[in-house]
């Protein structure tokens, strides 16, 4: 069936985007809640750019991007590949920028809420910095990880617009479980609609609840 | 051996300008009212706050000089910051661990050394969050020891705790005066705490040092703002001699004559030290008689200034110990005193320190 | 809830009924004189050019509605004031006049579409037929064969050719026919299957193209239907059908119908 496949697909794209959100995320909002440079508010805006843009214009700059004539797509052909539009690859670049404010706001206001000492403690008792990061800062970071995580996996899960732009409906490969609604929605078929929507909203919501609740327990440090 | 350095930065509005000799071995003392930069001086001489052109050299090894910088994790300095700073997601053992996995020292003080000196036996397995202000004091306090530092730094051991708990962590200071070999820099806003802990005081104002040298210097120093405060104390060395049961009294030797210390007996020939406050010391012209205070010693007068309150700060000595005496200028007037005269000094009440 | 709240709606309807009524007197004066168009939007601009010489030769004012014609088929089933729908497709015309929504009778055909192959990059296009057939391209975008009439088209050609099945793996489908000519137009897909007014609609987009046969798939045919009646509005459709309006049409790129059907 190939709603089950678009289902598949979008699990995989949310999964796999999430997994690269928290590896470029995590130090860039560590970063950002450490430095205090001048520049700074340049680099929050341009993060924060997905919150405001609608997914379409993300979408479609990505297209031209990723294009033939786009810097990347050059890059990637040059490379001896072939573009990236219309395939998986391209569609986690896309859900990787369209969510990264998702999952770089809550780390961020989790390393901030930190603070200096802790780290500085670390410090004293001879750990060096990364050591201090990865026993300190991220351990306490822990419910704002789970947060940013959750935020990236379900916001990449519902992702439209840019799947729209790129994507190019590739069943098993970018005929994600949003375009596949869109398509039965558009074609009138509003049963086949409302069964892969309603399969969705209840796997995003028992997603979403498991996580919130092993959150609250995080958030009691200790035993 | 020696802790010197020199720092001269800004925070702000804050400046920080100090230049030291500090011994290299006992308890330093670092006095000052809030701003004074006492808590500065302790993140410089870690390294937290990195002063341009600072120098600090402990003991032999160069943590600063002109361009070089040791950071702080390469310090070995053991840090016991004012709000304990223990971490929330471990426990106890686990703080414990944290610093004795990165001690990179062979003479560090093993885990169950500090976990006895500071008695956490009972406390390994708890939450830090579960724990009280002098335990939070004593674990820190024993996780900067198992980190295996060559100098320790207590930023206000006692501050913030109520009597109780202060008794929950003095005895185990203490203790750690008597045992550690290293240097210990302690701050605190609270005189008390210095004559009880520290052998060499420094006084801070305004991110200046003002004075440095042994407390007993320092503390009868009538130019200097502590002999002035309510609190103006002497610490005196004793050796116990007797104890009798019949008045719970034990008799100690001080070079300037005995004194009574009412109490427990104490094991003779032990040398203690005792705490006498400015306010509960008297003077009189002749030697009392039919008086129900137990401790007089002939004493001579070195310094009279005044103080606020038309009061007066006296400097004398009895042998060789100084003692401080706050009068009314009205009794200093009606005794004729000046300096030189030969008196005799009343102890009203004195405190036992170790 | 608390009762006020309960209340507040009927309080009010007294007041509020003045003045829907007010407005509707008001909006039936406008009405008179304007034709609001709902359009699909791949005829857009060539509608542009016909309000021009419209308003020109009437009084009446027209306002323009974009959009797919499935969302306007949805909007116009839920109560859109629209009174034209020009719609990029045959089904939802007729489905609106089956169901009463449109006036039975006014629906016609005032545009054929023209499906073409597109090669951006290339100079001269003399067999698209042969080119689909080869190797020597490896992405094609197509509209939503389910959802767009020209996509319909695109595949229907394609399967003529026998060359559906071979194809799929190198097709990349637009929503609509407007994402398609933008898969192609940005390089990001080497050939697409558009429609000849998009290619015409803008004469810089470059490179060749090469017109699919009319008979290799059923006919695109655009249709009109009246959904709201009035003078202005009847006026407009006359004026869809008029030599003027048929001129600019063709010269957009579409065919036109021989008679009225």
């Amino acid at each position: 069936m190939t709603d089950l496949a678009a289902i598949r697909l979008s699990l995989e794209l949310a999964a796999i985007s999430t997994l690269i959100l928290l590896a470029l995320g995590i130090p860039l909002a560590w970063g950002l809640s450490q430095w205090r440079w001048r520049g700074r508010f340049l680099v929050d805006a341009v993060i924060a750019l997905p919150l405001v843009l609608p997914p379409t214009v993300l979408g479609f700059y990505l297209l031209l991007t990723l294009g033939p004539n786009g810097p990347v797509g050059r890059l990637t052909e040059a490379l001896g590949g072939t573009t990236l539009a219309f395939s998986f690859t391209g569609l986690v670049i896309g859900s990787v920028i369209y969510s990264l404010p998702f999952v770089v706001q809550p780390l961020q206001n989790a390393f901030s809420a930190i603070g200096r000492g802790p780290m500085e403690t670390a410090a004293t008792l001879g750990a060096s910095p990364l050591d201090r990061f990865f026993t300190v800062a991220l351990p306490m970071a822990k419910p704002g990880l789970l947060s940013a995580a959750a935020l990236g996996f379900a916001h990449t899960l519902g992702e439209f617009g840019v799947v729209l732009m790129i994507g190019g409906n590739i069943p098993g490969e970018t005929r994600v479980a949003s375009i596949a609604v869109y398509d039965h929605v558009e074609s009138l078929d509003w049963g086949a609609a409302h069964t892969l929507s309603l399969t969705l909203l209840l796997l995003s919501f028992v997603l979403l609840a498991v996580i919130y609740a092993v959150n609250r327990r995080a958030r009691w440090f200790g035993p | 051996m020696s802790i010197r350095g020199r720092f001269r930065h800004s925070r702000g509005d804050f400046r920080l300008d100090v230049d030291f000799d500090l011994p290299g071995r006992g308890v330093t003392g670092v006095q000052g009212p809030s701003g004074a930069g006492k808590t500065s001086l302790l993140r410089a001489i870690a390294g937290l706050d990195r002063a341009p052109g600072g120098q600090l050299n402990v003991n032999g090894a160069d943590w600063q000089r002109d361009k070089d910088f040791v950071p702080p994790h390469r310090r070995r300095v053991g840090y016991v910051f004012q709000d304990c700073r223990l971490f929330p997601h471990l426990d106890v053992r686990g703080n414990l661990a944290y610093a004795r996995r990165r001690a990179d020292n062979r003479d560090a003080t093993p885990e169950t050394n500090a976990t006895r000196l500071l008695g956490l036996a009972p406390l390994l397995d708890r939450a830090v969050t579960g724990l009280s202000g002098g335990e939070q004091r004593r674990v820190a306090i024993a996780r900067a020891l198992v980190r295996g530092p060559d100098i320790l730094l207590l930023d206000e051991p006692l501050s913030g705790l109520d009597r109780d708990r202060r008794a929950d962590v003095l005895p185990w200071l203490e203790a750690l005066h008597r045992e550690l070999e290293i240097p210990v820099v302690l701050v605190s806003h609270d005189p008390g705490d210095i004559d009880r802990l520290a052998d060499h005081l420094v006084l801070m104002r305004d991110g200046r040092i003002i004075a440095s040298g042994a407390v007993q210097d320092i503390l009868t120093n009538p130019g200097l703002p502590p002999s002035h405060s309510d609190e103006a104390a002497t610490v005196i060395a004793a050796t116990v001699e007797h104890y009798e049961p019949e008045w719970q009294l034990n008799t100690l030797r001080t070079s300037g004559g005995s004194l009574h210390l009412p109490g427990e007996p104490l094991p003779p020939g032990e040398t203690v030290r005792v705490r006498v406050a400015a306010r509960d010391v008297s003077i009189t012209r002749s030697q009392p008689l039919e008086t129900s205070i137990l401790n007089y010693l002939p004493a001579s007068i070195d310094t009279l200034d005044d103080m606020k309150g038309g009061q007066v700060v006296a400097r004398l000595h009895s042998g060789k110990d100084p003692y401080l005496a706050h009068l009314t200028r009205r009794s200093v007037a009606a005794l004729k005193l000046a300096p030189g005269d030969d008196v005799f000094i009343q102890v009203k009440s004195l405190a036992l320190i170790s | 809830m608390a009762p006020d709240t309960l209340i507040w709606p009927v309080m009010m309807s007294r007041t509020s009924l003045i003045t829907v009524l007010v407005t509707l007197a008001l909006a039936a004066q406008v009405r008179a004189d304007t034709v609001r168009v709902a359009v699909a939007s791949n005829f857009g601009t060539t509608l542009d050019q016909l309000v021009t010489l419209f308003e020109q030769a009437s009084s009446h004012e027209v306002l323009v509605s974009q959009g797919s014609t499935g969302k306007l088929y949805a909007q116009v089933v839920n109560g859109a004031p629209f009174d034209v729908l020009l719609a990029a497709d045959r089904d939802r015309p007729e489905r609106l006049e089956r169901d009463s929504h449109a006036i039975a009778g006014t629906r016609f055909t005032y545009a054929i579409g023209r499906l073409v192959l597109w090669h951006p990059t290339a100079t001269a296009l003399p067999d698209g037929a042969a080119l689909l057939s080869s190797d020597n391209w490896s992405r094609l975008a197509i509209a939503n064969p389910d959802l767009a009439p020209y996509g319909l088209a695109a595949r229907q050609a394609l399967q003529r050719l026998s060359l559906w099945d071979v194809v799929t793996p190198k097709i990349v489908m637009g929503e609509n026919i407007a994402q398609a000519w933008l898969f192609t137009a940005s390089g990001n897909t080497d050939l697409g299957m558009v429609a000849l007014a998009q290619v015409k609609a803008r004469p810089d987009s470059g490179g060749a193209t090469w017109v699919v046969p009319a008979a290799w798939h059923d006919p695109i045919e655009q249709q009109a239907v009246l959904l709201s009646d009035s003078p202005a509005a009847r006026g407009f459709l006359a004026f869809m059908q008029s030599g003027p309006a048929r001129t600019v049409i063709a010269k957009a790129g579409y065919d036109l119908p021989t008679k009225r059907d």
